[in-house]
């Protein structure tokens, strides 16, 4: 019984060997449950190990596995083949980050901006909180659990032709990050965040495209955190602006 | 150890890739009508201040069918970034009532609302003045 097959257009970047990037084709069985991933792997084991991506836990929750295919960002583990049938199907290194080697990113930039954000609950007094828990309820877990979902993928930079145009950007999932810690009523810092998400790089860059919410695997929704602290912004601003005397 | 990159440069056309990429632009391309309605809007209201011969004139050249193709092209487009705008609206704008999140569809059929009764009143205004 002859297998059906597909074919993966996969982009491949050897630095030691070539200067700008090469398609290679590779077929692989077209099984029904198998997904982008199946077929990287296949490639690996069996007909190309020098193929260099990330992976790791296959169940959409590390985040590494983020790729082009066909012009779109995907979690690759999350990702059918039988999608695509008959083919043939263009696997890339996620768009709008320098490649080191085939489909693997740098993602050091990423790293750096979202450090930058302070992606953890701040408290003026310094404390750890009071003695005891913290008592939150469903509601005010609510307001920021979207957020939370955030597995730093970064599918949404490179869905963000604003990012890929103003490589000094904050970006989507930092911005929504900080919101997560901005709307946890634990939290004390927005202030401290507000200064630096208000600069030029913050924020106000963008454009509201909304691609970075379509590609989120999380239904995080970074675009509507950042229209919510623009929103925020623009509040605080009037505030200052038509009550100088009062405190923030 | 820092080996070579190869760093990505996007066109610029990267819009062109995708629908929803060219709506993005479109809405922010529609701008430009609104620049231009404000233009003949403020050339229309230096006329008044230049006596009633040059608003009679004016007013008479608005009534061209290249200024109302014009001005028909700039309601559509306006229309078009009114819609897609409002529909954006539920996700900077998150209302709570009390415990409750008030969805998201009601948010955006507030804005229809609000863009309605002030499109009712400013026509109110305009037609009293005109006095029809």
């Amino acid at each position: 019984m002859s297998q059906e097959k597909i074919t993966l257009e996969v982009f491949r970047f050897r630095p030691e060997q070539e200067d700008n990037p090469v398609f290679q084709s590779y077929e692989v069985p077209l099984r029904k449950d198998w997904v982008v991933l199946d077929a990287l792997n296949y490639i690996k084991d069996y007909l190309d190990g020098t193929l260099s991506y990330r992976w790791s836990c296959r169940m959409g929750v590390c985040g590494s596995c983020g790729m082009m295919v066909n012009g779109t960002p995907v979690l690759t583990c999350a990702t059918f083949l039988q999608k695509f049938a008959p083919g043939p199907i263009r696997v890339e290194p996620l768009s709008n980050f320098p490649v080191v080697r085939d489909l693997v990113i740098e993602m050091t930039d990423f790293m750096e901006k979202l450090k930058k954000v302070k992606p953890w609950i701040i408290r003026k007094d310094n404390q750890e909180g009071p003695e005891g828990e913290f008592i939150q309820t469903p509601s005010q877990l609510a307001d920021y659990k979207q957020y939370s979902m955030c597995i730093n993928c970064m599918l949404c930079y490179s869905a963000c032709p604003v990012y890929g145009l103003e490589p000094g950007f904050t970006g989507p999932a930092a911005i929504a990050l900080a919101q997560r810690y901005n709307m946890d009523n634990r939290d004390e810092g927005q202030e401290q965040r507000m200064e630096l998400l208000s600069t030029d790089d913050g924020i106000w860059q963008c454009t509201f495209v909304g691609e970075c919410s379509e590609v989120c695997p999380k239904n995080v929704d970074p675009a509507g955190a950042i229209q919510r602290y623009k929103v925020a912004g623009a509040t605080d601003w009037w505030k200052s602006f038509l009550m100088p005397w009062a405190k923030p | 150890m820092d080996s070579k990159k190869y760093k990505p440069q996007m066109g610029i056309f990267w819009w062109t890739d995708r629908w929803s990429s060219i709506k993005f632009i479109l809405r922010e391309l529609t701008s430009v009508a609104v620049a231009v309605y404000s233009i003949i809007f403020l050339f229309y209201v230096s006329s008044i201040l230049q006596g009633k011969k040059t608003f009679e004139e004016f007013s008479e050249s608005l009534k061209s069918p290249a200024f109302i193709a014009l001005h028909c092209f700039i309601l559509l487009c306006l229309v078009f970034h009114s819609i897609t705008w409002f529909n954006l609206a539920p996700q900077a704008m998150v209302i709570k009532l009390g415990e409750k999140k008030v969805p998201g569809i009601v948010v955006a059929l507030m804005n229809y609302a609000g863009w309605f009764f002030i499109s009712l009143a400013i026509l109110w205004l305009v037609t009293n003045l005109l006095g029809t």
